[in-house]
């Protein structure tokens, strides 16, 4: 349970040795490098290196080989079972590295074809629409057995073209007749429709001139020239169709049988993203003509082995100091196996802030049985710790958040577990009603503590109990952190003073009737006298809070209005501790609804079971698919509302007593790939 | 029977009736939120799946106020109690409080779900907070079926 200790880390080695040193950091995964520029003495001998260029090229490398795996997975998906997330990075030895490295340019132009060739399907897909529209610009035309530019013969002149509306044969001689009167026309109209009409006129070549100018205002416009006949223009269209099908299709099975190559590409993708990132690090580096510098920050307890490693192999200095005070010095956390699950709920809050403590272990205890409350049922628990124990056991190469959350959910199970049996339910009543439906028994597994839904009010005062042990823990932590960090009068007056005031209420508060009648059956009388003790207790924390709740400010009159406000506080406690009641609210719902499910297949199976020897298997198979398809519903909605508010009650009612977070994740210079591991010899 | 039991299985129905309608339609304003973060990217599922399903809650109370309601009008078992007028009324408004504030917080749900789903598509590092504030409103829901279920439990039989 604690914050481990940062040591500041500085490097001054050859720029011969610079690629094998920041390997072995690499590898060592103990360091975060320092980018902020170097200040003071040396300014003028350092520089860095512009590498933008060149990481730039890397991370477009790798890239390229992301969307190429993405395109050979369209073309080719790959089958991959529902638990292979939780699978992980494959191990690569260090000579499998090296000879795939060899063949890196190889490997680089597969990735250009495969780019390349998703290009070509992209275009030919594009050009189908393209082709099927000059189809459809066709069909006015499809039934003339003349070329769209046909001019006419020696003698006579014809024109081929459309009108905008649909006309007849008549109106167009008409029109003709009262435009170019001396001519003599033939008109065939060939097609129309409410769009367009087209149509073939003849005419001699000596009246060609007065017809063209005619035609002109009449809108008639030409097709598109064309040396082929429409039909036979038609059939060559679609003969590009298809053409342009084939084409996809053998594309596709191109890029399928780049499939055998799948992993070759992943790991030329982790390779290059490998590379960016060392070469984002050497940008950050300050260089000098022979020399460079590179500082950063290391966990104390790693810092004399990796000092040893470097200085052994290289000629260079190595120097281990405490950050400076006001150093932005990131944060990691270090717990034991049981609490460390946990890491992830603190880590997505926010990381302990500069003199904080670790609340991780205490979060671990609350949580684990928080959530199993809000579970609250044996059989549930028991499937959560059987499953994710056992894909723990099966997939021993998990990615570390992965193997986090998995852990935190095999321990929210036992917590579950542990409910369950305290309130009595195995699948809801399932025993009890399997026991009547099929054996004509009367079974009942008593509960530990009470039946939650016949005693709810014992189970409300139960929660509400946890949950002012929950909020005296927040205070007393806040009180230790204030002592840890010398600040007597500040564990006093914000912690302290709360737990007298709070306790002393609540205390006084067992001893009246009006609280004890609140809760019938569940809350027994205290005796006068503790009454008065919590009575006392109250007083002096009130006084003490009102004294010193404002103390910031000199002024008595503000003081003590600011310590009257900080008084009102205590109504806030009031709502903290209401808020534990969906510890009851959750778990009944839970109960509640099994038993729903339950007590349908009763229903449904009752006078099949008691019929004959068919109706009861046809019974109990109802049963079983009720049972099944009900408890899986159950057990996903009430675990999601059990992790939400598990967090909850951590993030609002909890830390708002003694946490605020705002550190900074420690994040080491490591391989960050994204399929393969490289073993370490 | 009369209008007493009447009265009390319209109580134990609203609780279903409004707090479903509200989980329905908070459901369904997340969902689409969350599709449209998916449509970006997919590997957010996950996680805005969890934020879409947070207004869902009150329907699952609703129908088990409903359901503690119902068992023990004794419609479960097929034969329902005939109550007085007076006794029907204090089943209708203990189940009062599940039915409104289910359908009322499940919608504003919603709402703080559909923000949250926002956050998480630009900032996916957040979303232990992001959980949190659908969640604030929630506590509304939960205090209504507390109110809900101590009501029912105390009325005499």
């Amino acid at each position: 349970m604690s914050v481990l200790p940062m040591k500041r880390i500085s490097v001054i080695g050859l720029r011969k040795d610079r690629k094998a040193i920041l390997e072995t950091i690499q590898r060592s995964e103990a360091v975060e490098i320092d980018m902020t520029p170097l200040s003071g003495a040396g300014e003028d001998i350092f520089t860095k290196i512009d590498v933008s260029s060149s990481s730039q090229i890397f991370t477009k490398n790798a890239d390229s080989a992301e969307k190429a795996l993405e395109i050979i997975n369209t073309a080719a998906p790959e089958k991959t079972s529902l638990l292979s997330s939780f699978e992980g990075r494959r191990e690569m030895s260090v000579e499998d590295f090296t000879s795939n490295v060899s063949r890196r340019e190889a490997i680089m132009k597969d990735v250009q074809d495969i780019l390349r060739l998703e290009k070509e399907l992209i275009q030919a897909k594009a050009d189908i629409p393209k082709i099927q529209t000059q189809i459809e610009a066709l069909s006015p035309w499809l039934t003339l057995d003349l070329p769209l530019s046909y001019k006419g013969t020696k003698k006579t002149a014809v024109f081929i073209g459309s009108f905008s509306d649909a006309v007849t044969e008549e109106s167009i001689t008409v029109r003709l007749s009262e435009l170019a009167p001396e001519a003599d026309c033939d008109v065939n109209v060939i097609y129309t429709s409410n769009e367009i009409s087209s149509a073939v006129i003849v005419c001699m070549k000596k009246d060609a001139d007065a017809v063209d100018n005619a035609l002109r205002h009449m809108n008639f416009s030409r097709p598109p020239a064309s040396d082929i006949v429409p039909s036979k223009l038609q059939e060559q269209y679609e003969n590009d169709i298809k053409d342009c099908d084939r084409k996809i299709e053998e594309i596709n099975g191109m890029l399928a049988g780049y499939a055998e190559e799948r992993d070759d590409i992943r790991f030329i993708r982790d390779y290059y993203t490998m590379r960016a990132d060392k070469y984002e690090v050497i940008g950050a580096l300050e260089q000098s003509d022979r020399t460079f510098l590179l500082s950063g920050f290391i966990p104390a307890a790693a810092a004399p082995a990796l000092e040893e490693k470097i200085s052994s192999r290289f000629d260079a200095c190595v120097e281990i100091t405490d950050p400076g005070e006001n150093e932005d010095v990131p944060v990691a956390l270090s717990n034991n196996g049981f609490a460390a699950p946990v890491e992830g709920v603190i880590e997505s809050y926010s990381m302990p802030g500069k003199g904080e403590l670790d609340p991780t272990m205490p979060v671990a205890v609350f949580y684990y049985f928080m959530f199993g409350m809000m579970l609250s049922d044996f059989a549930y628990g028991l499937l959560m710790t059987v499953a994710t124990a056992l894909i723990l056991k099966k997939f021993k190469n998990m990615e570390a958040g992965m193997k986090r959350s998995m852990k935190m959910f095999c321990y929210c199970g036992i917590g579950t577990m542990f409910s369950g049996i305290l309130f009595g339910s195995y699948f809801g009543d399932a025993p009890t009603v399997v026991a009547k439906l099929f054996f004509g028994k009367d079974f009942v597994i008593p509960p530990l503590y009470v039946d939650p839904i016949s005693n709810s009010m014992k189970v409300l005062v139960f929660s509400f109990a946890i949950g002012i042990i929950h909020l005296f823990a927040g205070l007393i932590l806040n009180m230790y952190q204030a002592i840890k960090q010398g600040r007597i009068v500040d564990a006093v007056s914000d912690s302290l003073f709360w737990m007298l005031l709070v306790g002393g209420l609540i205390l006084y508060g067992m001893t009246t009737d009006m609280v004890v009648n609140m809760f019938p059956g569940a809350l027994t009388k205290l005796p006068a006298p503790v009454g008065t003790i919590g009575a006392v207790f109250a007083v002096i924390g009130a006084a003490g809070i009102l004294v010193m709740g404002g103390r910031d400010s000199r002024n008595w009159g503000k003081r003590l209005a600011k310590g009257a406000y900080a008084l009102y506080g205590v109504t806030g406690y009031l709502s903290d501790i209401l808020s534990y009641s969906r510890l009851l609210a959750l778990g009944l719902a839970t109960s509640v609804i099994s038993t729903v499910f339950n007590s349908m297949g009763q229903m449904v199976s009752e006078n099949l079971v008691h019929s004959n020897i068919l109706g009861a298997l046809i019974g109990v198979i109802l049963f079983l698919v009720i049972f099944l398809i009900g408890h899986g519903l159950n057990m996903a909605i009430n675990a999601l509302g059990a992790y939400v508010h598990a967090n909850r009650l951590q993030f609002v009612e909890f830390f708002g007593k003694f946490y605020n977070g705002g550190g900074r994740k420690f994040e080491p210079f490591a391989v960050k790939t994204k399929y393969f591991k490289i073993k370490e010899d | 029977m009369g209008i007493g039991t009447a009265l009390a299985l319209a109580g134990a129905a609203s609780a279903a009736l409004f707090a479903g309608v509200g989980s329905a339609i908070g459901v369904g304003r997340g969902g689409q939120a969350a599709a449209g973060v998916v449509t970006e990217d997919p590997n957010k599922f996950s996680q805005v799946l969890i934020l879409q399903l947070l207004p869902g809650t009150q329907g699952i109370y609703g129908l088990l106020i409903a359901f503690i309601a119902l068992s023990r009008l004794g419609v479960m078992s097929g034969s329902p109690a005939d109550l007085s007028v007076g006794t029907g009324l204090m089943y209708f408004f203990a189940c009062a409080p599940m039915a409104f504030v289910g359908l009322v917080s499940a919608m504003q749900q919603a709402k703080a779900s559909v923000a949250s789903i926002g956050l998480v598509a630009k900032r996916p590092d957040q979303f232990g907070k992001s959980m949190i504030f659908p969640a604030m409103v929630e506590t509304y829901a939960i205090l209504a079926l507390l109110v809900s279920i101590l009501a029912i439990n105390g009325i005499p039989s």
